[in-house]
């Protein structure tokens, strides 16, 4: 999106009329960050189909539990070619990138993950047929990992 | 290092398995420094990859961002006995690998 400040100007002047009336692709483009597009370059992303499981609180951001599930059949012709799992804040932006194919059977991941600090983590999966679909989660970190000398 | 894996001994054919794996790292960040202040540098394990029998099933790409002593929960569809093959290699070039037998039934 190029102008997002006209569009989101023009969207407030046309009302809840025109907002109602924008293709829903339209939202899901607004949420594509550059995290994200690292990623995807200029690929739309959608929302749904991957679920991230993250707690909403953790108390030492070293080792925070994750779990992203993708829906899938898993089959030749449609499965999960690659889950990412995507940080806000860490000084590497890609956390982990993990791929399955049709021998997986389920696309579902758990693992731990270190946080730098509050903020957005995103799971963004990538389908044989070559689209992305991304979820995203909150989470407060007491204390963050240390990426300084402490 | 060392890695524990656990997948069920048996399993059906066809059968979608749980498989994890916790190995004994500890995914350096190169932001600590040691007790006399020199920098550690910077280890962790980049690539994870398991074979079944030989054919790749998964493959994971870490980084810092994985928490110390990674934990790895995936699934694969049980095709015949024989065993999941483990290998990984980290910053400092270390590489390694670990396996585990499985037995198909049906």
């Amino acid at each position: 999106m190029k102008h997002p400040g006209r569009r989101r100007f023009l969207a407030g002047a046309g009302g809840a009329l025109a907002l109602a009336a924008l293709p829903e692709s339209v939202f899901a483009q607004a949420a594509i960050d550059p995290v994200v597009q690292s990623v995807v370059r200029g690929a739309p992303v959608k929302r749904g189909r991957v679920k991230l499981d993250l707690p909403e609180l953790a108390d030492n951001g070293n080792s925070v539990p994750v779990k992203i599930a993708v829906e899938s059949p898993m089959t030749a012709a449609d499965h999960v070619r690659a889950i990412y799992l995507l940080s806000e804040r860490n000084p590497e932006r890609n956390m982990a990138t993990f791929q399955l194919g049709p021998r997986s059977g389920r696309a579902e991941i758990v693992t731990r993950v270190r946080l730098a600090g509050s903020q957005r983590v995103i799971a963004l999966a990538e389908l044989s047929d070559g689209s992305y679909w991304m979820d995203a989660a909150e989470i407060i970190v007491t204390l963050s990992a240390c990426i300084d000398e402490s | 290092m060392a890695a524990r894996i656990q997948v069920p001994a048996a399993a059906k054919r066809g059968e979608v398995i749980e498989v994890r794996i916790l190995i004994q790292h500890p995914m350096e960040t190169g932001y600590r420094v040691d007790h006399v202040g020199k920098p550690v540098p910077k280890n962790a394990i980049r690539t994870l990859t398991c074979r079944y029998n030989g054919v790749e099933v998964f493959r994971a790409a870490m980084s810092p961002g994985i928490a110390a002593n990674p934990y790895l929960q995936f699934y694969t569809v049980a095709e015949a006995s024989g065993e999941l093959e483990f290998f990984w290699t980290d910053d400092a070039g270390t590489q390694e690998s670990a396996r585990q037998p499985i037995v198909v039934s049906g």
